[in-house]
């Protein structure tokens, strides 16, 4: 399963973003994922409202001097990580 | 001393041990605390406190059966404010719809469901308890609600049978994630095993049908299956490895490195009503007897495998070896592995155990029926 780039990814249900000894992460039932600089920027936009276009779009701005093919393909790889783990929806 | 290596992750909070079933595998010991022992309110939201100070991520409630807690919905919140992500893992008795919406708005993040079969007959057979109708309904209400939701089938010979009829109880669910938990051996379990330990064929089956279902749900559910250690070639690593990310608070207070702990007898376990969580888990004795490789003997000493499985469990190397320090005899590298492939070899040459279905429901061969979990006082 590929992730669909017009959709706009959010938490599933039973994940959502923590943090403890200043350190963020993402909780999932009965397991949990360290989010440090990338990682938190995309997770942070899986709110429902940016489509994953966009998530790529702001990170490629955000991370303007590593190559912009690099960045798409990193975000689509991480996301369909997280979609395996079961932590996100895709909305249409 | 051997120094602990990082925060503790996981907080095991086992609220009762009072439940309303009585399960032929119950995890929790053979002496059971009665309710007057139960830590307060109080110490428990103190607890959670000092768990997220210490750098705990996740409070899993558990028992016995955690709703027989009145003061549940309490506890759930005072976890959650002091920062915790809080599991449920319950059988869904005693809950009602009122109860249930109490327990979300306390904050609730997720909440296991377990089964005893796909079948009433068996369920309840197995849970010596009418419960499995309860459970659906328990399914239902919870589709009302955006929180995670875990099913957790406890397999055995007796209902592994049942493996499709439970992935339809799971897929009408909705469930992120569905967990088939083959029982494994110890306490109440380890005195009924002679009726619960599947057959290879049994097993085989399952995981093959598994490792399809995986493929097909990708994306919707997660399925994981816990093999049973007897079966596997290597052991597992045992609570992440003693001392290195869980710690168990029983009803009655006492910090164990483990749930079955308890059963090696020349360790003491120190009780959060004396001491702070931090402190029992950099400094007791209990939490460091076993942290780190110093206590390793052979064949695990200078085991390639000894940083990934950690020798495996050492409550199942005192149970099945009669040396809490030894390799866990599920290991085919362990000295005592030989009495285990009897065990097997007992289960699998009886007849019927051919092919798969014959054995699961007949007579044991010792001819005694379940010894089903008694209750606390």
């Amino acid at each position: 399963m590929s992730v669909d780039v017009h959709s706009r990814p959010r938490l599933a249900a039973g994940c959502r973003m923590g943090e403890n000894n200043n350190q963020r992460v993402l909780q999932m039932p009965e397991r949990a994922l360290r989010l440090n600089g990338p990682s938190l920027e995309i997770v942070s936009r899986c709110d429902g409202k940016h489509s994953v276009s966009q998530i790529i779009g702001e990170l490629q701005l955000l991370y303007s001097k590593a190559e912009p093919r690099k960045v798409e393909q990193d975000i689509l790889g991480y996301l369909d990580l997280l979609q395996k783990e079961r932590a996100l929806d895709f909305e249409l | 001393m051997t120094p602990a290596p990082n925060n503790p992750l996981a907080l095991v909070a086992e609220l009762t041990h009072r439940c309303p079933l009585h399960c032929v595998y119950c995890s929790n010991p053979l002496e059971l605390q009665s309710r007057a022992n139960e830590l307060s309110t109080e110490t428990w939201s103190r607890v959670f406190k000092e768990a997220a100070e210490a750098g705990v991520l996740q409070a899993d409630f558990t028992g016995g059966e955690p709703l027989a807690r009145p003061d549940i919905t309490e506890l759930i919140r005072s976890a959650r404010s002091s920062g915790l992500y809080v599991s449920l893992i319950t059988s869904g008795l005693p809950l009602d719809e009122i109860k249930l919406e109490a327990l979300v708005q306390a904050g609730l993040d997720h909440f296991q469901l377990s089964f005893q079969g796909a079948r009433e007959e068996t369920a309840n057979d197995i849970s010596g308890t009418k419960s499995h109708q309860h459970k659906l309904r328990v399914l239902e209400w919870l589709k009302r609600y955006r929180i995670g939701l875990t099913l957790n089938f406890v397999i055995h010979r007796r209902n592994i049978d049942e493996l499709e009829e439970m992935l339809a109880i799971a897929e009408n669910s909705g469930a992120g994630s569905v967990e088939f938990a083959s029982v494994q051996y110890y306490g109440w379990a380890f005195a009924n095993r002679g009726r619960l330990l599947p057959t290879r064929r049994q097993l085989d089956y399952c995981v093959e049908r598994l490792k399809r279902t995986e493929e097909e749900l990708q994306g919707k559910t997660r399925v994981l299956f816990v093999v049973p250690d007897y079966y596997a070639k290597y052991p597992k690593p045992c609570v992440g490895g003693w001392g290195r990310k869980l710690m168990l608070i029983t009803p009655n207070g006492d910090a164990l490195p483990c749930h079955a702990a308890p059963t090696i007898p020349s360790l003491e376990f120190e009780n959060v009503k004396n001491r702070s969580l931090r402190d029992i888990w950099e400094s007791s004795d209990a939490f460091q007897k076993f942290r780190g490789e110093d206590w390793m003997q052979e064949p695990c000493k200078s085991c390639d495998r000894r940083a990934q499985d950690f020798g495996g469990c050492r409550c199942q190397a005192m149970l099945l070896a009669g040396d809490a320090a030894a390799t866990d005899p599920v290991c085919t590298l362990a000295p005592q592995r030989p009495k285990l492939d009897a065990v097997l070899a007992q289960i699998n040459d009886a007849p019927g155990a051919e092919s798969g279905s014959a054995s699961p429901n007949a007579a044991p061969a010792d001819g005694i029926g379940w010894r089903y979990r008694r209750n606390p006082a």
